[in-house]
Formats: structure tokens, C-alpha cells, sequence
């Protein structure tokens, strides 16, 4: 008995050995057809909610569903702010004003929120004042700046998801990551740009270990990854704590639990002066998409990853080992979220506090999703979120609207991305009602 | 029919966007047309002083640190005093939110925790005509435009933990702390020295579970927000004994309470301390339990920052609250001002001034 609890990859070999025998499971031992079947209904959910993310919308779609979660968005701004409120309690009397100040509630909001994330007009006039031309295009740096980690940890899910794994560990990725990526920035002392590729490769490397384990305890052990990804989070959430408790990672002279600041070598240069925070890490994060692309649609891995995520069995039948795809696949997610952490560590924050991961492991996956799972798609949709976020500090300090609005918008159209059905309804789309791809994704995360 | 409804919707949503930036660009530069500035602001913007503040990634009702410095700025809000904050949603927010408010030409910027601590600090040094003031943090040698704002909690902390010698019937009381962190441990410190301090001066054996401040370790939950955990760790700790709970976890201490109520409902006799700010204030609910609590002066500090800059006398340099000057203060007893005897009160207060006049030493392995 004991051998059958070695799970799916325990079988692994037995199955490689005779791939002629017909669908894994079918004849094998009594014994066999638990774990098998764990497999293959793990696979079933896989493949549908693979389908949902990459059939399931189409463009338009997508875009009904930015449009509404923003015009959701502006409502809750108007209605929540009290001058509206005020205005609407006097609706029958003045109900031109009650309109009107809902209106240029929600509009003044997302006017300064295009402000911050892409032009601001008052930097122009302001530039022709002698102001700075920089300034001109800090909303565009900022969008970027916010949209870097977002590709990157974005992509890390989104990987994983073509192999039919669900990747919830970006943020214990991330931590991996921000963790050597720091420490060789502040511990090690190298000469310029040499001491920043070596720190974005220890980056990688540190995030790669988080998520390798992940793989090879999925191939060895058929632990399931998403159990496996959720609790490294934790571990490595207090593992940074812990570290950051102990003399080699604090900063000397201070009690509080901050590392010293990266060198200045160890800095992402700069990409557009001083003043813009936009920094090569922007250029990482694309090139790690189009190697991404590249690595899913024209190499042999990629295709045995597809395969693999589109039928572990079918994959094994055919030859291939699920088995090495998945610890390959995850070294490569987690390097990707490791690359995420030291875009943040040596590109915007420098020093590693126990907070370090923020939000961003979560983002990844509604980023990931957004973007469909591809490489193009999750670089727009991080930029996109990118945009809210930097959009968002701006609103807030021109209109003192909570920025807790943007995650919000930024909810709601994952929501309705993940619902076609329901903005096909809201628009009187007709769609293809037969193949909803919503409800395949609702029942992807219910069973 | 329809298709023309949502298409109307889809205009309509565009226009939202654009009508504004085109107002904005055509209008002239010297007054910039915000609906919102002109709507719900209470008096004129630019005669007014502004006390702007940055939180950390707690947020604004964090019911901590965050909480309590915007309570200050709300409090130093008057008829020449406006108050505004700006969210952080992370780290990287830090910056910018603290650039937004540089161009804004705010009188004063707060900046809430220690992890603001560098990003402050650049800003100063880049805008030295612009005064900051930092909660939980302080810059050795200290900056000139930074009143940087700590609290020495190890001493009420001692008092509180004196008392809770006092108040046992078990012999045993107990702390625990949200995080392992300089600002939560310094209290746990206190708190032991204190029940160290009453054994010495009474041959008692108390004993304090949950922290050792020789060996700097003891119980924690986790984080600041989970009340299951603090009461869960709090029932533990009544099963073995304690009957005087201290938790130094914010949101968790809420926990606390409702485990000590439910083992006040079973007839055990437990009681607890409030951490922070005056727990019959901010958790009401349990005034019953909370024999004191041992609080931390930072509404009060902020205020003072924002209402001297405002009048002109900024002082800039390191500020410690302390017993002495009422940035770290134990509350009043409400519902125990009858309960503590009388003797114990005195004692408490001749400690007070004992530690206040530097003849009782409070020492911490967790300075500020």
C-alpha cells in the first residue's frame, strides 16, 4: 500500500515504462486508481480553466469589462463622497445639481487618475514656466515603474497556468528573490554594472530555489502545488522577519528590522535621469515576456509544457514526463516572481523591510488572468494595473478620494473577466452560450 | 435598441474622461479648475496651514500607530489648521505620496513608522525649507527639518507590569506581541521589569509568561490583525494560570478580550491590561476587564508637532515621549479605581516618580 501513497509521481515511471498500455489508470492495480484519478480530475479542472482563461473571452469582452468595473468605479467615487450625498438628498429639489456634482465628483477623479498614470497638462505649461521637462513624463515612468513587478510576478503565474499549474506562490517567490537579490546589494561590494547583473541573477536564482521546491515536492510527492505554494508564502513571509531579526541583514545602529540600502552599483540604472524612477528594471520585465513567448510557442520545453498543461496523461502517453515539466516550469515561475522582488529591491525601494512582497504575488494572478495567460496579454495587463496604481496615488492626493477605489476597479474587472456570461448579459452580447467559459472557470475554482 | 443604450453609456463614460483634461488644458494655468477642491473644501485652501500625513501600508484605520497619528492631525484641525492624509497601498508608494504633498506645499508632512524612515530622511536633506515630522523613528545625528517622534513606552510598561504583579491572585500574568518588533517589545520589557520589580520589593514569585526579556523571546501571533489567534494564545495562557493578560498586538488584542470575557463568564477571575491608547475609550466593550492600560503618547505628540509648526516654532531634532513629559502614560483605572487598593496605588505612584526623576532605572533591550 505503501507505495501507492507515493501519489501521481510515484506512478510516474510505471506509466513511462509501457505508454502502450492504453490511458494511465484504466489497468492498473485496484490501488492505482485513487491517486490517478486525483490526477486526472486535477487535470480536467486544469484544462477548463485553462480553456475558460484562453478561449473564454474574447477581446471584447475583455474590454466591456474594463469599461464597466470603471464606470462600477466612478459610481462608487460619486456615492461615496459626501458632498454628493448631500446634493442627492435634495434630488427632488435641485435634481440638476445632484447630477451634476455625482459628475464632477467622479470626473475630477479620473482626470487626476489619468493625470498621475500617463499625462498631466499643467507639466507642459508648466515646462514653458521653466518648470522641468522631466515632469512631463513622470505619469508615464510611474506606470511603468508600478507596472515592473507586476509583469514579472504577472508572467510567473501565467507560465505556470500554460503548464495546467496553479502558481498562488508569487509572493514567497517574490521574497525569495528580493531576499539574495538584497543581500548581494548590500553585503557584497562589486564594481559598477557587474554587481547589478550579478545581484538580478541572485534575484532570480533566490526565487527559482522558492519555486523549484515547489515543482520537485508537485513531481516527488504529488503534493498539490497550490497547498505547497500557500504555505511557503508563510514561510517565507517570516522567514524575511527572522532574517531581517538577525545582525547580517540589519542595518547597524537602528533597533527596527530594515536592511542597510543596496549599493549604489547595485542600483537599476536609471532610464530616463535622475528624476524619473523608471529604471532598467522596465527593460528586464519586457524581455522576460518576449522570453517567455519565445520559450512557450518556439522551443521544445514550451510545447512539452503546453502538453503537459493541457494533458498530463495524453503528455505521458506521448513520452514526455509531466513530472520534469512541472520542476522545470517552476524554476522558471519562481525566477520570474525572484525577478519581480529585485526589480523592487534595487529598483524602488532599496532596502528589505518585512513588508517587502506587498501585494504583488496577489496582483500576479489577477494580472495573469487578465492578460489570458499569455506573455503580450499579462505585459498589458500589467501595465494597465500599473496605470491604476500610479493613477490612484494621484487621485488620492488631488481629491482625497480613498485609493482603496482602484483595487476596487481592478477587482471588478477580473470579476467580469472571469464572468463573460455576465457582460455578455449586461450588453446583450450574443456569445456562445454553449461553451461559457465562465461557469468552466467557476467550477475550475469551486472543485 | 439596446446596443444603443450601452453604446450611449460607453460616450457617455469617454466623455467623463476626456471632458475634464480638456477643461483642464484649455482653461488657463492659474487656477486649476477642480470640481472637488472648490466642492468640498470647508474655507479657503491656501490661507489655511496643512498638516499632511503619509501612512504606512496599515492604512489609516488601523486602530495603531497609522489610527492614532491621524487622530492627532484631526485633533490639531482648527479654523487656520487643515488636515489631509495619503493612503500608502505599498512601499513603493512611500516616495511619490511623500513628493505629492512636497508640491502641494504642505506646512508640515507626517510620516507614519519606521519604515518611512530613509524615504524621510532623502526628502529632508532634497527640501530643507520643508518641515516633516516622523512617527516611531529617529535619525542619529538628527535632522534639523524632521521633528522626529518616539515614544520611551518601556516605562509605563514597567508600571503596568508592577501593577499587574500587584493584581494577581495566581501569581502569574502574561504578555504576547503582534510582532516581534523594537516597538512591541519594548513593552513586553517593561512589563517584565516591572513584575521583577515588584517580586524584589515584596520577596513574591511572579511569574510573567509569554516574554523573557533576558532571553528576548516569547509568544507572538503573528501579525496585528488575526483576533482568533490573540484568543486562542489568551486562553492558553488562562489554562495555565495567568489571570492578568497583556497583549501588545493592536487589532489582536481585541481577541484577548474576548477570551478574557468568556473565561470571566466561566468564573475564573481575569482581568487584563490595554495597550496603546485608553482601552475603556477605543474598546469600550470591555471597560470592565481592563484594570489600566499602558498608552502610547502619539496622538498627543503629533498634535503638539502640528499646532507649534503651525504657530511658528517648529523644533525640529528628536522627541521622546516619556512619563515625565506625557508621551508614555499608564491610564486611568476606570472600573478599578476601586478595586486596585489603595496601598498598591501609592506604590504605583511613588514608582511613577521614582522613574520620572531617573531614580528608577528602566532599562530595555529594545531602546528607541
Amino acid at each position: 500500500m505503501s507505495e501507492n501513497l507515493t501519489g501521481p509521481g510515484g506512478n510516474g515511471p510505471e506509466h513511462k515504462a509501457g505508454p502502450v498500455e492504453g490511458p494511465p489508470g484504466a489497468e492498473g492495480s485496484p490501488g492505482d486508481t485513487g491517486p490517478d484519478a486525483a490526477t486526472a480530475a486535477q487535470a480536467n479542472v486544469a484544462t477548463s480553466l485553462l480553456n475558460a482563461v484562453l478561449e473564454g473571452n474574447s477581446a471584447v469582452v475583455t474590454f466591456l469589462a474594463i469599461v464597466t468595473a470603471i464606470i462600477i468605479g466612478g459610481l462608487l467615487i460619486a456615492f461615496s463622497s459626501p458632498t454628493v450625498l448631500h446634493a442627492w438628498s435634495h434630488l427632488f429639489s435641485a435634481p440638476g445639481a445632484a447630477f451634476s456634482t455625482a459628475w464632477a465628483v467622479a470626473a475630477s477623479a479620473f482626470s487626476a487618475m489619468l493625470e498621475g498614470a500617463i499625462f498631466n497638462p499643467h507639466t507642459i505649461s508648466a515646462a514653458f514656466h521653466g518648470g522641468s521637462i522631466a515632469a512631463i513624463f513622470n505619469p508615464l515612468s510611474e506606470t511603468a515603474v508600478n507596472a515592473t513587478p507586476l509583469i514579472l510576478s504577472g508572467l510567473a503565474v501565467a507560465l505556470a497556468f500554460r503548464a495546467g499549474l496553479f502558481n498562488i506562490g508569487a509572493t514567497g517567490q517574490f521574497i525569495g528573490g528580493a531576499m539574495i537579490a538584497g543581500w548581494i546589494g548590500f553585503a557584497v561590494h562589486m564594481p559598477m554594472i557587474l554587481h547589478v547583473v550579478v545581484a538580478v541573477i541572485g534575484g532570480f536564482i533566490g526565487g527559482s530555489i522558492t519555486g523549484g521546491f515547489v515543482g520537485f515536492m508537485k513531481a516527488r510527492t504529488g503534493a498539490h502545488e497550490v497547498i505547497v505554494t500557500i504555505m511557503l508564502n508563510y514561510v517565507m513571509e517570516f522567514l524575511i522577519l527572522f532574517l531581517l531579526g538577525l545582525a547580517v541583514f540589519r542595518a547597524p545602529g537602528l533597533p527596527n528590522p530594515v536592511s542597510p540600502p543596496v549599493d549604489n552599483n547595485a542600483m537599476l540604472p536609471h532610464l530616463a535621469g535622475a528624476t524619473l524612477r523608471i529604471n532598467a528594471g522596465f527593460l528586464v520585465a519586457l524581455a522576460a515576456a518576449l522570453a517567455v513567448g519565445w520559450l512557450l510557442n518556439r522551443t521544445t520545453v514550451g510545447f512539452e509544457l503546453r502538453t503537459v498543461g493541457a494533458n498530463p496523461n495524453a503528455a505521458r502517453a506521448a513520452g514526455m514526463s509531466p513530472e520534469r515539466t512541472w520542476i522545470t516550469v517552476m524554476l522558471i515561475c519562481g525566477g520570474l516572481a525572484g525577478l519581480a522582488g529585485a526589480s523592487v529591491i534595487l529598483g524602488t525601494d532599496f532596502a528589505l523591510t518585512p513588508q517587502i512582497y506587498g501585494t504583488y504575488g496577489i496582483d500576479a494572478i489577477t494580472v495573469a488572468l487578465l492578460g489570458r495567460a499569455k506573455p503580450g496579454g499579462v505585459v498589458l495587463a500589467a501595465l494597465l494595473y500599473g496605470s491604476l496604481n500610479a493613477g490612484g496615488v494621484t487621485m488620492q492626493a488631488q481629491t482625497q478620494i480613498p485609493v482603496d477605489i482602484t483595487t476596487v476597479i481592478q477587482a471588478l474587472i477580473v470579476l467580469f473577466v472571469a464572468a463573460p456570461p455576465l457582460v455578455r448579459e449586461i450588453y446583450h452580447l450574443r456569445g456562445r452560450r454553449n461553451r461559457e467559459g465562465g461557469q468552466l472557470l467557476a467550477k475550475g475554482w469551486s472543485s | 435598441m439596446k446596443r444603443l443604450l450601452w453604446l450611449s453609456v460607453l460616450v457617455l463614460g469617454a466623455g467623463a474622461l476626456v471632458a475634464p483634461l480638456a477643461a483642464g488644458s484649455s482653461g488657463a494655468a492659474t487656477s486649476r479648475p477642480s470640481p472637488v477642491h472648490s466642492a468640498t473644501a470647508k474655507g479657503p485652501h491656501a490661507a489655511k496651514f496643512l498638516a499632511c500625513m503619509v501612512t504606512d501600508t496599515g492604512g489609516i484605520d488601523d486602530r495603531s500607530f497609522n489610527a492614532s497619528s491621524w487622530q492627532g492631525v484631526q485633533e490639531a484641525e482648527s479654523a487656520t489648521i487643515g488636515g489631509k492624509y495619503l493612503q500608502s497601498t505599498s512601499e513603493s508608494n512611500y516616495v511619490p505620496n511623500i513628493d505629492a504633498f512636497i508640491a502641494e506645499k504642505c506646512g508640515i508632512i507626517v510620516t507614519v513608522g519606521f519604515l518611512m524612515g530613509d524615504d524621510t530622511e532623502s526628502a529632508a536633506k532634497a527640501h530643507p525649507s520643508q518641515k516633516f515630522a516622523i512617527v516611531d523613528y529617529t535619525y542619529s545625528p538628527s535632522i534639523k527639518n524632521i521633528d522626529a517622534l518616539v515614544f520611551d513606552t518601556v516605562q509605563d510598561g514597567f508600571l503596568g507590569g508592577y501593577l499587574a504583579a500587584g493584581m494577581s491572585k495566581t501569581h502569574k500574568v502574561a504578555t504576547f506581541g503582534g510582532l516581534k518588533l523594537p516597538t512591541v517589545t519594548i513593552y513586553m520589557d517593561g512589563f517584565w521589569d516591572g513584575v521583577q520589580y515588584y517580586n524584589r520589593k515584596h520577596g513574591t514569585d511572579v511569574k510573567v509568561l509569554g516574554w523573557s526579556e533576558a532571553t528576548q523571546n516569547g509568544s507572538f501571533t503573528g501579525d496585528f490583525t488575526n483576533q482568533t489567534k490573540g484568543e486562542q494564545l489568551t486562553a492558553t495562557f488562562i489554562s495555565e494560570g495567568a489571570d492578568i493578560i497583556f497583549p501588545v498586538a493592536g487589532n489582536v488584542g481585541l481577541g484577548a478580550a474576548a477570551a478574557v470575557k468568556a473565561a470571566d463568564n466561566s468564573g475564573a477571575k481575569v482581568n487584563m491590561e490595554w495597550v496603546d491608547t485608553d482601552g475603556c475609550v477605543s474598546a469600550p466593550q470591555y471597560c470592565k476587564y481592563f484594570i489600566t492600560s499602558v498608552t502610547k503618547g502619539i496622538q498627543s505628540a503629533v498634535k503638539s508637532a502640528i499646532v507649534t509648526t503651525a504657530a511658528g516654532k517648529f523644533k525640529g531634532g528628536n522627541y521622546i515621549g516619556t512619563l515625565a513629559n506625557g508621551g508614555a502614560v499608564l491610564a486611568p483605572y476606570h472600573d478599578f479605581a476601586s478595586k486596585v487598593p489603595a496601598a498598591l496605588q501609592k506604590e504605583i505612584a511613588a514608582i511613577k516618580a521614582g522613574i520620572e526623576s531617573g531614580k528608577i532605572l528602566t532599562p530595555t533591550r529594545s531602546p528607541v
